[in-house]
């Protein structure tokens, strides 16, 4: 691990300003993906400013009738709150499908948003990575990409978003609020939130130099069956090949977004307006335009059953 | 107190030498600080204090920043009983326990900590008074090498708090429901220490016990 400095934030707008105008610094929250890229080298901050002690791990109603999730709330709790276990069930289901006991009791709302891909070649400092060092090549198309992404993906890079807490995210419509270097706020709908690379997969989202996410808020729910289907290679603690987040209504309408398959959690309009034909149909449109490798065009398949098991269970 | 470099260097201490607390030793020569308010120069190790308790006992420390909570422990306080396994939150051998709650002491910053309470495995009994869970371990047998024996026992403490306070997991049939105390339920929440003696079923079984036995 590289040498940095470290100081403790008295307030979300301080910890912006610090980061804002200090070269090389970086927020730490729960710290389990940083720490770990940091010992790496993969991520080298000279200075940390710990948001962990500004109040923003709460959750509260909102007059709209939905949840406002503070940044900072683990994983854990967020899992576990009771609002979110009856009224937004997919979030609950997808945050325990994801990481170890351990890690979501560090792992942060915001954190767990700003998660760097598990591509093999991102973490291999020895390979070439366009997201890790930007013009030095892809090594992941052409190598072994089988967990890699089937679609949103482009000739700089075809990593994976890891969450599945993004996928439930992006189907109930979250807002992400901020605080900027400059002390302005802002929300920004969680469809905007993530990038698609292109020539620069080392942007992953739209958040500024020094923007810090104080709260994910959600809006108030709507009703249904929530789904949300996790497939790996192991039974727990895993990444997903592919993973479904569903709410479905009783008419067979709904919403899905689909993980481990794109550079982002997978959501599309035509898709959802099919789901009513059917997992078929629904996921023929959903994966328009992909470009799988050999090595993963086992997922399209996969993603359509995924959903059709989902749509099942929604039925049953 | 121990800060770095206040041991000989051992054999092991070498193997380790990716350990911030002892690599600061051998750091080179501080470089000149770019101006950048109150950060690091590069490769300028920056030391700071903290303090928090580990198993009732109060610490004061001064530490390189790199200090993960883990090497704090193991090479500051000296306390090996909680292990370094794959230093990435993978394994699941440094879990300790702080403020209640389970987490991987290798993804931690030991300055992170200032005012915490930690548990260690060296804090949940002692060999005269085993903590029920490692009285059960043995009985069970739950272990081969006993490398990740410490990990798994703090985790399992913690793993039958969880389901006590009501807090889901992956198997939960119903979300908004009470987790039952079963062994799928411990089985899933303890997916994150491996074991590579492959020792869980005696693990499930000893765990089981101590839940069976508190349930009661």
């Amino acid at each position: 691990m590289k040498a940095f400095s470290y100081e403790r934030a008295h307030s979300p707008a301080e910890a912006a300003a610090i980061v804002g105008r200090t070269q090389g610094a970086r927020f730490i929250a729960g710290g389990t993906n940083l720490l770990d890229l940091m010992k790496l080298q993969i991520e080298t901050p000279t200075h940390l400013v710990d948001v962990n002690h500004l109040g923003l791990d709460k959750i509260e109603a909102t007059p709209e009738g939905g949840l406002r999730i503070g940044a900072l709330v683990r994983n854990t709790d967020l899992a576990a709150d009771r609002r979110v276990r009856k009224d937004y069930a997919l979030l609950s289901r997808a945050l325990v499908a994801g990481a170890s006991g351990q890690l979501r009791n560090k792992a942060t709302t915001a954190g767990n948003l700003l998660q760097r891909t598990r591509c093999p070649y991102f973490y291999d400092t020895n390979q070439p990575c366009n997201k890790r060092k930007p013009g030095s090549g892809c090594a992941a198309i052409g190598g072994i990409n089988r967990s890699l992404a089937v679609i949103g993906a482009s000739d700089a890079c075809i990593a994976t978003h890891p969450s599945d807490m993004a996928v439930a995210m992006r189907t109930l419509d979250a807002v992400v609020e901020t605080v900027r270097a400059d002390g302005a706020t802002r929300a920004i709908p969680i469809a905007e939130f993530h990038t698609l690379p292109g020539d620069t997969p080392n942007v992953e989202n739209s958040l500024a130099a020094g923007e810090l996410i104080t709260a994910v808020t959600l809006p108030r729910p709507i009703g249904g069956t929530h789904i949300y289907h996790k497939v790996r290679d192991r039974a727990s603690y895993a990444f997903a090949l592919v993973s479904v987040g569903a709410i479905l209504q009783k008419d067979g309408t709904g919403r899905v977004a689909f993980g481990g398959v794109a550079p982002r959690p997978w959501r599309i309009e035509a898709a959802e307006a099919a789901l009513a034909q059917g997992a078929k149909a629904a996921a023929a449109l959903a994966f328009a335009g992909a470009k799988p490798t050999e090595q993963n065009k086992f997922k399209l398949v996969l993603a359509e059953r995924t959903l059709a098991a989902a749509i099942a269970e929604a039925r049953a | 107190m121990h800060g770095p470099g206040d041991f000989e260097l051992s054999r092991r201490g070498v193997l380790i030498g990716g350990a911030a607390s002892v690599a600061a030793t051998a750091a080179p020569v501080a470089e000149a600080a770019p101006e950048q308010a109150g950060s690091a120069g590069a490769g300028t190790p920056v030391m700071a204090k903290v303090g928090f308790k580990v198993n009732g006992k109060p610490h004061a420390l001064e530490l390189d920043t790199r200090t993960t909570l883990l090497d704090a422990l193991r090479e500051h306080l000296l306390l090996g009983g909680t292990k370094k396994g794959c230093d990435h939150g993978q394994c699941g051998a440094c879990t300790v326990i702080v403020d209640g709650r389970r987490i991987n002491s290798c993804l931690s910053l030991a300055v992170m900590h200032e005012g915490d309470s930690i548990t260690t495995v060296e804090g949940l009994g002692t060999p005269e008074k085993l903590h029920p869970m490692q009285a059960a371990f043995v009985k069970h047998d739950g272990y081969q090498c006993g490398y990740c024996t410490p990990g798994q026992i703090c985790s399992a403490v913690a793993v039958l708090d969880e389901i006590r306070a009501g807090i889901p997991s992956h198997v939960t049939g119903d979300i908004a429901g009470k987790p039952a105390m079963s062994a799928d339920e411990i089985r899933e929440r303890m997916s994150g220490n491996i074991c590579r003696c492959g020792a869980y079923s005696n693990i499930i079984e000893a765990i089981g016990e101590v839940a069976a036995r508190r349930k009661a």
